[in-house]
C-alpha cells in the first residue's frame, strides 16, 4: 500500500506527488535550470569582460532573438508533430528574394517585403500541403525544400546580377515604414535619458558624441519577444493551442474527436516560414545586404533550441517558454565564450553536448507524465 | 417498439461480394443494455459502424426515436447523439484529462473579443464528470498517460455522456482489461444507463455481457441468431450460440479423444 491516506476524497491508489516531481513534468524545467546555470558560468566567469555592460548585454540579446525567432515557429510546429527542415534555406531564399525585389527589380521596399512573406508562407503551405496528404515524414519533404530553396537562392542571384550577395538595400529602405518595423529600433528618448542621467554609457568622442552606446531596442527583439508571447498564448490558452498538442500527441486520436488535423499542421508549416521571413527581413534590414549562404544550419539550430527548451521531438509536448529559454541559452553561450575569450569553434561542441543531454532528460520526464517503466 | 431510441430493421451490408450483414435487426431503449455478442467475424463491428454513420446500410431502415434516419458520415450520426468508444481510445496520453475531455470541443470564452480556452470551466467540468462516474483524479491536469486502461474507458465513456449521447457504442471495451478494471468498467456502464442513455455493449466475453445487460443478441456469420432478455438465457447457451454450437459440440468428443 502507498503510504500518506490523507482524509476525504482522496484516494488511497494514488500516491501523493512530491513539489520536486511536480515541477519535473514541466516542460520549461530544463530551460530554467539551463539558463540559471549558464547565466551563473559566465557571471563568475566573464563578469569584468564587458558582457554584462549595456552594449554587451544588447550583444547576446540580439542573437537571443534571433534564436527565438526560429526557435518558436520550430516548437510549434514540433509540438504539432512535423519538422521544418527548409527552415535555413528559407532565411537564405526570403532575404535573397527581398534583394532582388529590391535592387535588381527596383520595387519599393515594403512591396518587396510583402511579396517575399506571401511567397515564403505559400511555400510553407506548400510543405504542409505534400507532408498531409501523402503520409511521407516531414522530415523527407523538408529536406528536400532545404536544397530546392537553397539552390534558387545561390541561382537567381548569380542569374541576374552574377554575384552571390546583393547589397544596397539600405539605401532603399532609407524611410520606408515597413522596413523600419524590421529594421528600427525603438525607445530611443528612453535611452538617452538613461544615458543623460549616467545609468548606462554613453559616446565620449566621435560624431555621435553624447548619445547612449546603446539608442534603442532592435526591432529584432521586439519580434522575439512578440512571437514568443503570440506562440505562448496560442498554445496554452486557446482551442487552436489544444488541436496543437492533439496533432501533435496523437493524430489519429485527434481525427476521431473532430480535430481538423491536417488544417492544423499546414498552418504550423506556414507559420514556421512566417518566423523565417521574420528572421531574413530582420537580418537583411541590420546587415543593407542579402547573401547565398545566410541561414546556413539555421534549421538545427532552431530544433536545438526547442529540443532544449523540452519538446519532445514525437510531437505532442512542449513550450514555447521553453523554447525561448534554449534560445536564450544559445546566444548567451555563443557571445559568452567570445566575451570569455574561449575559441568560438567550441561552441558547436557546447551545442551537440548540450543537445544530447537535453534528449536524455526529455525522455526520462515523458516517462514521468505517462507512468511508462 | 416506438419506444426505442434507435431501431435497425433488417439492416444487410455488403461488401462487393461479400456479404457482411443479411438482415440483422436490433433496437434499443432508454436506459438499456443491449449486449451484441458474436465472435471474431460475426459483423458485430460491421453492425455498429453502420449505425454510427460510418457505413451506409446496403438495404434496410433505420429509425431515430421513432423517424426515419440517414447518416451519411460520422459526423451526422455524433450530432443525432450516437457516440462510439473505441476499442483504440480517442486519448492522447501525453495530454492532461481535462484537456483530453474537451478535445475538438473546448469551451471557449471571450476577452477583449478574442476567443480564449475556457481552462477553468474545462477543469471543473472534468473533475465533476470524472467523479461521477466514480474516479478520483490527482488533478484536471494529471495526464492521460498515468491513467489505467480502465480508467482510460471511464473518460472516454465520459466524454459521451458529456457531450450529450443518447446513444452509447461501446466497441469491446473490456477486451483488453484485467479483471478489476473490467469490473470498474461495466459498474461504469451500469452509472451510464441509470442517466437513460441506451448503451450497445460489444463484446464476445458472455461474463461480462452476462454482468451489465438487459438483453442480448447474438450475431453469427452477419445473420441474428436471436435476442433474449436478461434472465430468460443461461451462459452456457449463449455460449454455444456465439461459438457456432454444433462445431463446438464435435470438437469435444474428438479432443477428448486426443487425450487419450
Amino acid at each position: 500500500m502507498t503510504g500518506s491516506t490523507k482524509a476525504g476524497a482522496s484516494d488511497e491508489r494514488i500516491k501523493e506527488q512530491s513539489f520536486v516531481r511536480k515541477a519535473l513534468i514541466r516542460p520549461e524545467l530544463g530551460g530554467i535550470v539551463g539558463a540559471i546555470a549558464v547565466f551563473t558560468f559566465f557571471l563568475l566567469t566573464a563578469f569584468d569582460s564587458g558582457m554584462f555592460s549595456a552594449p554587451g548585454v544588447m550583444n547576446w540579446s540580439m542573437v537571443s532573438a534571433q534564436f527565438m525567432i526560429i526557435a518558436v515557429g520550430a516548437c510549434l510546429l514540433m509540438i504539432a508533430g512535423e519538422f521544418d527542415l527548409s527552415v535555413g534555406s528559407m532565411i537564405g531564399f526570403a532575404g535573397m528574394m527581398i534583394a532582388i525585389f529590391t535592387i535588381t527589380l527596383g520595387w519599393p521596399v515594403w512591396m518587396a517585403i510583402v511579396v517575399t512573406f506571401a511567397m515564403c508562407i505559400a511555400i510553407g503551405a506548400v510543405n504542409g500541403w505534400i507532408v498531409v496528404r501523402t503520409g511521407l515524414p516531414s522530415f523527407i519533404v523538408t529536406l528536400a525544400f532545404l536544397f530546392i530553396l537553397r539552390g534558387f537562392t545561390i541561382f537567381f542571384p548569380q542569374l541576374l546580377e552574377r554575384k552571390t550577395i546583393i547589397g544596397g538595400i539600405s539605401d532603399a529602405a532609407e524611410g520606408d515604414w515597413l522596413a523600419a518595423i524590421f529594421g528600427g529600433k525603438i525607445g530611443g528618448s528612453f535611452f538617452q535619458m538613461l544615458g543623460d542621467a549616467g545609468i548606462i554609457g554613453v559616446f565620449e568622442r566621435g560624431n555621435r558624441i553624447g548619445e547612449p552606446v546603446v539608442d534603442g531596442i532592435p526591432m529584432l527583439v521586439v519580434w522575439a519577444l512578440a512571437l514568443v508571447v503570440f506562440g505562448h498564448i496560442l498554445l496554452t490558452r486557446t482551442r487552436f493551442g489544444n488541436w496543437i498538442f492533439a496533432s501533435g500527441g496523437d493524430a489519429e486520436a485527434a481525427r476521431n474527436s473532430g480535430v481538423p488535423v491536417n488544417k492544423v499542421k499546414v498552418l504550423m508549416f506556414m507559420f514556421t516560414a512566417f518566423c523565417a521571413t521574420v528572421f531574413a527581413t530582420c537580418q537583411v534590414m541590420e546587415f543593407g545586404s542579402a547573401g547565398a549562404d545566410r541561414g546556413l544550419l539555421k534549421e538545427f539550430e532552431a530544433i536545438i533550441a526547442v529540443v532544449i527548451g523540452g519538446a519532445l521531438l514525437t510531437g505532442g509536448y512542449g513550450s514555447v517558454i521553453g523554447a525561448a529559454l534554449g534560445a536564450l541559452i544559445f546566444g548567451v553561450v555563443q557571445q559568452g565564450l567570445f566575451f570569455a575569450g574561449v575559441e568560438s569553434s567550441l561552441f558547436r561542441v557546447f551545442l551537440g553536448a548540450i543537445l544530447l543531454g537535453a534528449v536524455i532528460l526529455n525522455t526520462y520526464i515523458r516517462r514521468l507524465i505517462t507512468g511508462e517503466r | 417498439m416506438s419506444d426505442s431510441i434507435i431501431e435497425m430493421k433488417n439492416i444487410q451490408k455488403h461488401f462487393g461480394s461479400v456479404i457482411a450483414l443479411a438482415g440483422v435487426s436490433v433496437d434499443v431503449k432508454p436506459g438499456e443494455c443491449h449486449c451484441l455478442l458474436g465472435d471474431n467475424g460475426a459483423g458485430k463491428s460491421t453492425f455498429i459502424k453502420t449505425m454510427s454513420g460510418v457505413h451506409k446500410p446496403t438495404s434496410g431502415e433505420i429509425f431515430f426515436e421513432g423517424k426515419p434516419m440517414k447518416f451519411d458520415n460520422p459526423r451526422d450520426a455524433m450530432e443525432a447523439g450516437i457516440a462510439t468508444v473505441h476499442q483504440h481510445l480517442a486519448m492522447i496520453p501525453l495530454m492532461s484529462v481535462s484537456r483530453n475531455f474537451f478535445m475538438g470541443n473546448e469551451p471557449v470564452k471571450k476577452v477583449m473579443g478574442m476567443n480564449f480556452l475556457d481552462q477553468k470551466k474545462a477543469d471543473e467540468i472534468t473533475m465533476t464528470e470524472m467523479r461521477k462516474m466514480g474516479i478520483n483524479l490527482r488533478g484536471p491536469d494529471q495526464a492521460v498517460g498515468t491513467l489505467s486502461g480502465g480508467e482510460r474507458q471511464t473518460v472516454a465513456i465520459a466524454r459521451a455522456v458529456h457531450f450529450g449521447a443518447k446513444i452509447l457504442i461501446l466497441d469491446e471495451p473490456t477486451s483488453a482489461l484485467g479483471v478489476r478494471q473490467t469490473a470498474n468498467v461495466l459498474s461504469t456502464v451500469h452509472k451510464v444507463r441509470e442517466q437513460g442513455i441506451g448503451v450497445v455493449f460489444i463484446t464476445h466475453n458472455v461474463r461480462h455481457a452476462l454482468a451489465v445487460g438487459d438483453r442480448f443478441t447474438v450475431l453469427n456469420r452477419g445473420q441474428t441468431l436471436g435476442t433474449a432478455k436478461r434472465g430468460e438465457i443461461e451462459y452456457d447457451e449463449l455460449h454455444d450460440m456465439m461459438a457456432g454450437g454444433e462445431e463446438l459440440a464435435k470438437l469435444v468428443p474428438e479432443m477428448g479423444k486426443a487425450a487419450q
